[in-house]
């Protein structure tokens, strides 16, 4: 009797010691690549190993996926993870000590909030810039031309909420215009307000050309001259607390090389 | 109804027995005591957490915004008439599921508890695919009537419904399987007709379910995120409801964040503490 609770507890226990073992193992966050060779290498750059952790804005998502291929390839033995999503939202994780190496965000703003913090070096990168594009349904069905169209009665208009950087920009470029319109919502994230109009639930949103680009077989975009008025500069950093701070720094190295850029301006950004 | 009920359980005649029962009733054996409290820890700590963080100086400044009693407002109304639907639609579908037999029940109540483990996000991309301006149902709404749920109040409503009705009709077709079918029967054969029966019997018979039910889908309704923001948009004062304003909120202010979750913890607690002495018979 007394040996079955005994053992019981002591599974229980094992239980518990296991869980909590894999959580500190997955809150590491830089285990080394199986299959790593430990065999000194006799180039004259330091060989990289181990994982690299980007965290980067939703509107990087196509470009930096490929770029994370190309980076593996030049770089055998390393490995790029993505954490992709809404710029401030990453921010705020990074402050709270989120196991990342890399931050890349879509403002200088949502940059400052992780520099401030010390939680990265006091000279972000500026990368790429991107602009907005007003998105419409593919063929424009409601004969979109200029922003002030989207005022416009009956129209239902998306823009990204203006906590995140799409709808800081698109407050900017709307005040250049004098635009004055009521959108019907406020997205989190511009893949969010794109998504509307790819559904046909919204006429229009405002969008960086990037995202319109990357989704072209669905949606047009619609170029407007005060988009000049609001535009968002990319910032990248290697973080100070980055697990494996060699390959971060090589990382943000390679996004600012020409090929990268190259495949950058391939996707709608503009060189800084 | 208590008369009917069967009587509990008789006490051993012997005390001393009756005594060393109950004592080794209370004994928790440590295997299951240490678990269980982890598990309190684990639930109550991230709660305390958000007490210990709170900006109790600033609380006051933070609440004073319009956009949160708009948002608070409007999380209340929507929760309340999102269950009142569930409550409409979901107790007789529960009365269907567990009262009667037909081919294929087993495949509906799976597809009814469907939207349980459906992640919100998909539960509101397929409302819009169906009720959206160019949805199957929605194109046919906006054509002959002009009515487009999206971005409106009502397709809050609804997509809270879509995510809080299942909780409601497997908490009552539960009450109803427990509930003694004689009762029914007998008021039948008393002349009852099927309808006076269920009204007369078998809702007073179920109503501590239904009120269970029906608090779990307020308050699933009242945290609903996913399927909001995809269906009905995040518009202040129309559809941001108070889990919207907590997310966007987070993106650029967490201590505003933490206030207006304090809030909504605040609200939740006072609300499902009144409803429980009233409708959760305690055991």
């Amino acid at each position: 009797m007394i040996t079955t609770t005994r053992r019981t507890a002591v599974a229980a226990a094992a239980v518990i010691a296991l869980a909590g073992g894999l959580t500190a193992c997955s809150s590491d966050g830089s285990k080394p690549a199986a299959g790593d060779s430990s065999a000194s290498s006799t180039a004259a750059a330091p060989k990289l190993s181990g994982t690299v952790t980007v965290f980067a804005a939703a509107s990087l998502k196509e470009s930096f996926t490929a770029l994370g291929k190309k980076f593996e390839a030049a770089h055998p033995g390393v490995t790029v993870k993505f954490n992709f999503g809404g710029s401030s939202a990453l921010a705020q994780s990074i402050v709270s000590g989120a196991p990342a190496d890399v931050f890349a965000a879509a403002s200088t703003k949502t940059m400052k909030t992780v520099t401030d913090a010390k939680a990265a070096g006091a000279d972000p990168k500026v990368f790429v810039r991107n602009t907005l594009e007003i998105a419409v349904p593919k063929g424009n069905p409601k004969h979109i031309a200029a922003l002030k169209d989207l005022a416009g009665s009956g129209l239902k208009v998306a823009l990204c909420a203006k906590e995140v950087p799409c709808g800081a920009a698109a407050v900017e470029a709307l005040k250049a215009g004098g635009v004055n319109l009521t959108p019907v919502t406020l997205e989190q994230d511009v893949k969010g307000a794109l998504t509307k109009v790819e559904l046909g639930e919204v006429d229009a949103s405002l969008v960086y050309r990037t995202d319109v680009k990357a989704d072209a077989a669905k949606i047009d975009g619609v170029d407007f001259p005060e988009a000049a008025k609001a535009v968002n500069d990319y910032p990248i950093a290697a973080l100070t607390k980055a697990p494996n701070a060699t390959a971060a720094a090589a990382f943000v190295e390679y996004i600012q090389s020409a090929e990268a850029q190259q495949v950058l301006t391939a996707a709608g950004f503009q060189a800084p | 109804m208590s008369k009917l009920l069967p009587t509990a359980a008789r006490e051993p005649a012997d005390p001393s027995l009756a005594r060393a029962r109950r004592r080794r009733a209370h004994r928790v054996p440590y295997a299951l005591l240490l678990p269980a409290l982890l598990g309190l820890t684990f639930l109550v700590l991230p709660l305390a957490g958000l007490l210990i963080r709170a900006p109790w100086s600033a609380l006051p400044e933070q609440l004073t915004s319009t956009e949160v009693w708009d948002a608070l407002r409007l999380s209340l109304i929507c929760a309340t008439a999102a269950t009142g639907v569930s409550l409409v639609l979901g107790v007789p579908l529960a009365w269907l599921l567990a009262r009667t037999e037909f081919p294929g029940r087993r495949i509906i109540r799976a597809l009814v508890t469907l939207p349980l483990v459906l992640p919100p996000v998909v539960g509101g991309v397929a409302l819009l695919l169906v009720l959206g301006r160019n949805g199957i149902v929605g194109r046919w709404l906006d054509s002959a009537f002009g009515i487009t749920l999206p971005f409106h109040t009502s397709g809050v409503v609804l997509a809270e419904a879509f995510v809080a009705m299942p909780f409601l009709v497997i908490s009552v077709e539960g009450a109803l399987r427990a509930a003694d079918p004689r009762y029914e029967e007998a008021a039948a054969t008393l002349g009852a007709s099927r309808l006076t029966a269920f009204r007369r019997v078998t809702l007073p018979l179920i109503a501590p379910g239904i009120g269970a039910g029906a608090v779990l889908a307020w308050a699933r309704a009242l945290g609903e995120f996913g399927a909001t923001i995809t269906f009905a948009g995040n518009f202040p004062g129309q559809t941001q409801t108070m889990p919207l304003a907590v997310y966007l909120a987070m993106e650029s202010d967490p201590e505003a964040a933490i206030a207006l979750s304090l809030v909504l913890l605040a609200v939740s607690i006072a609300v499902l503490a009144g409803l429980r002495d009233r409708w959760m018979s305690a055991p």
